[in-house]
């Protein structure tokens, strides 16, 4: 125990070796500062797929019981949206890669560009998922809101049934429909909150990067944004084949 | 009987150091915006204090309901709405959080060698988190209640109440959160921020312990958040996802939410089962006997405990042959508990025991937990399960483990840290009586409750036939007691800020890192980044370091 803490004190303050201004005071190297933030990236991720889990679980279960519900279902989702919409999605993990590699290279034009080549691409993805949303609405296919089984007992009347061929489903079975719409709706929804909370975090790092942020050799905040963009990325190349493509194999 | 180890300093001329992180910056400001492990450990430690008396109260008012057989003091719904607030407040707002957000907190980076938590701000941010976890709790007690028991069963949930279900699952969203966020931020802190020489295997039992507690919470709370979100939107919305009218399953319910809800209860206790390794070990002057199992067991139960859920719905229909594999699991989880109570009790044999007050408070904790942890291995059995389950046996069962093991282990914690944390040291004599009150109130509050249930006294209802009478009677009478025993510390805890003696840098002699500095600690923790050149809980190493204190001293 120091006899006079003010002594040690001032040591504190001034004695401990000149490290960047980025470096948060509590690490000891900045090393280890990106470890740790890099680890904890991960660890959250780890949470998220616990998250959706639970709804894939959800799936799994309800697939597996209702299975003509799930076909007829997944025959009303549109093919063409669904396979651009994950052309957009991988085109933007694409470019944030490249955007952590401009970072990392330190050029700030081309971290610029990435940024809003990832940002575009998001929100063009948004975009085309209220294009298939309105659909639904329009067809009365959000469960809980007017919810209607016409398409599935009555296949000839609706035109993307008719398309498929699809017999018509006894009314019980019909009506567990909803249940693959609540799915697809949660799940997209929740996978479309993350790419909005995604697209807020492009928007200011766009804004910081212009300013000459994270091309000073402090990468570690467009290397954790990336592992959750290309998180994002993943979980939609799960719900796609899970959502459209269910039937597809016959 | 031998009679101390306590070695406080000379009174007369013993200081409170000057600068500490206490004094460092004054100010509301200076708290609620510090990054500070330490200060947000008090903030913490504050608020859950805080809950802790609310859910007390609740708890009192129920033992006194069931003073008598009829609904007399209070209706039905009210006593529903009543044991509902009782289980979400003590779980949610006061368990979960309640040894790794205080003690965790203040003593990881201390007992690792690091100046801070990897996440300092995250540290924060879950702090604010369990606060507007536990204003949205309060706000619906004030504006009605919820009456649907804390597991928030499914049809009953979405269909038939008509109470705060929605704002009741939003705060606990958010309260899971905030304990996500200490999780994670405890993992990343054990991997990445270690001091040099400290090895995963120098490392004090109760990081291990902690680490186990915070692997749970990382991978089980999210799983809680979406069965809660789910059934936010059954209700409003009638998604039909738990609705076998609409070809949903209630029963879905239950595996997401006992998913989260069996390892939670292992998120209460492992943190608490550390604390006892510590405490057990520095009265006993040896090293924990066993040390690699005793820590190992902690990642057991971590990892047995996401495989044991379905016991909470054998009566539920559930396939019977999945009974019996979760049977065998459950009783798998009664081995690693089982290690860690025999190391102890074998660090005890040829140890130098004292009796100070966290010494009580953690053989307290070994007795209780035995009978909670071993009548958990009845209710394993799918066979009693049938028999026992939804009775008072139940009840007694988990409060067994969680107030007679984790409150125990909690407070035995507090008081052992406590001249750590602040400098000052409680009075050992009246302490030592309230550890022993709490024991004597726990057991007459509890125990009339095994044989109330194997009699088949159901939980949850506000009357009940005659001729229970006389045991809900020893009930009430004990937790009457067991609150003058909970009333005690906060009384004579408060008092010794100002008046307790000076504890010095290590009044137990004990031998992690947190007791080689100043007490209480520097906002920076250490002067110089320490090196850790010996195992834990190194009695020998200790008295080395007198030694040469002794020494260059003279």
């Amino acid at each position: 125990m120091p006899d006079s803490p003010a002594i040690a004190h001032d040591e504190l303050e001034t004695g401990h070796p000149a490290h960047p201004s980025y470096q948060r005071h509590h690490f000891a190297t900045m090393d280890q500062q990106a470890d740790a933030t890099s680890f904890a990236m991960w660890l959250f991720l780890l949470t998220e797929i616990m998250f959706f889990g639970g709804m894939f679980t959800a799936y799994l279960i309800y697939r597996n019981w209702y299975y003509p519900a799930f076909v007829a279902g997944s025959h009303q989702l549109s093919i063409f949206w669904g396979t651009l919409n994950t052309g957009v999605l991988i085109s933007s993990s694409f470019t944030m890669a490249m955007g952590v590699w401009y970072a990392e290279t330190r050029r700030k034009q081309g971290l610029v560009l990435c940024l809003i080549a990832t940002f575009v691409l998001g929100l063009g993805f948004l975009g085309i998922k209220s294009i298939e949303y309105a659909e639904k609405i329009e067809k009365h296919h959000v469960p809980g809101l007017h919810y209607s089984v016409k398409s599935f007992v009555d296949p000839a009347s609706d035109k993307a049934a008719s398309e498929y061929g699809d017999k018509p489903l006894a009314l019980d079975m019909a009506r567990h429909t909803e249940l693959y719409f609540f799915l697809y709706f949660a799940m997209t929804g929740m996978h479309a909150l993350h790419m909005i909370i995604g697209i807020c975090i492009l928007g200011y790092m766009i804004f910081r990067a212009r300013a000459g942020d994270y091309t000073d050799g402090h990468i570690s905040f467009v290397e954790n944004f990336g592992l959750y963009w290309h998180f994002v990325d993943i979980i939609w190349i799960f719900l796609f084949p899970l959502l459209y493509l269910i039937s597809r194999h016959a | 009987m031998s009679s101390t180890i306590v070695s406080l300093p000379d009174q007369s001329t013993a200081r409170i150091p000057k600068i500490n992180f206490i004094t460092k910056e004054n100010g509301l400001l200076s708290w609620l915006l510090t990054s500070d492990h330490k200060r947000i450990a008090i903030l913490y430690l504050i608020s859950i204090t805080f809950f802790f008396t609310i859910g007390g109260a609740l708890a009192g008012v129920i033992r006194l309901e069931l003073l008598t057989p009829q609904s007399d003091l209070m209706a039905a719904d009210t006593y529903n709405k009543v044991f509902t607030m009782h289980g979400v407040v003590m779980i949610f707002l006061f368990l979960v959080p309640s040894v790794p957000a205080t003690l965790g907190n203040f003593l990881i980076p201390l007992m690792i060698g690091a100046k801070d938590l990897a996440l300092p701000k995250i540290n924060l941010l879950s702090w604010y988190l369990y606060i507007a976890g536990g204003i949205l709790v309060l706000y619906t007690m004030i504006s009605g209640g919820v009456d649907t028991g804390w597991t928030f069963t499914t049809p009953l949930s979405t269909h038939y109440v008509n109470t705060n279900v929605l704002t009741t699952g939003m705060a606990i969203f958010i309260a899971g959160f905030s304990s996500i966020f200490t999780g994670l931020n405890f993992i990343v802190t054990i991997h990445k921020m270690r001091a040099p020489g400290m090895t995963w295997f120098r490392l004090p039992l109760f990081v291990w312990s902690n680490y186990a507690a915070s692997i749970l919470m990382v991978l089980g709370t999210p799983v809680l958040a979406i069965a809660l979100v789910l059934v936010a939107l059954e209700r409003t919305v009638g998604i039909g996802v738990f609705d076998p009218t609409k070809g949903g399953d209630p029963l879905l319910f239950q595996h997401l939410f006992w998913f989260y809800s069996h390892p939670a209860v292992y998120i209460m206790i492992l943190p608490g089962m550390g604390v006892i390794s510590e405490v057990i070990s520095a009265f006993s002057r040896k090293r924990v006997f066993g040390y690699t199992a005793v820590a190992f067991s902690s990642v057991a139960i971590a990892v047995f405990g996401f495989f044991v859920w379905e016991h909470h719905m054998f009566i539920m229909g559930v396939s019977s042959y999945s009974m019996l594999v979760f049977s065998l699991l459950t009783m798998l989880v009664a081995v690693p508990s089982a290690i860690k109570i025999f190391n102890w009790t074998f660090t005890l044999y040829k140890g130098s025991i004292t009796f100070e007050t966290p010494m009580l408070y953690a053989f307290g904790f070994m007795g209780l937990f035995t009978i909670g942890g071993l009548t958990g291995v009845f209710l394993g059995t799918s066979g009693t399960d049938i028999h026992l389950t939804e009775t008072y046996f139940i009840v007694a069962h988990f409060h067994f483990v969680m107030v007679g093991g984790m409150l125990m282990a909690y407070l035995a914690g507090i008081h052992f840290w406590w001249p750590k944390i602040t400098g000052r040291m409680y009075p050992e004599k009246i302490s030592q009586l309230a550890a022993v009150v709490t024991f004597i109130g726990f057991n007459f509050t509890f125990f009339p409750q095994f044989i109330l249930g194997t009699l088949g006294m159901p939980r949850r209802y506000a009357a009940y036939p005659p001729e229970f009478q006389i045991l809900n009677v020893f009930s009430t009478a004990g937790a009457t007691i067991l609150g003058v025993g909970y009333l005690l510390p906060i009384l004579y805890l408060t008092w010794s800020l100002k008046y307790g003696e000076i504890a010095g840098n290590n009044p137990w002699q004990a031998t992690g890192l947190e007791w080689q500095i100043q007490s209480p600690p520097l906002t920076e923790n250490f002067l110089e980044v320490p090196v850790m050149d010996h195992d834990a809980y190194d009695y020998e190493w200790l008295e080395r370091q007198k030694e040469k204190e002794v020494a260059s001293a003279g």
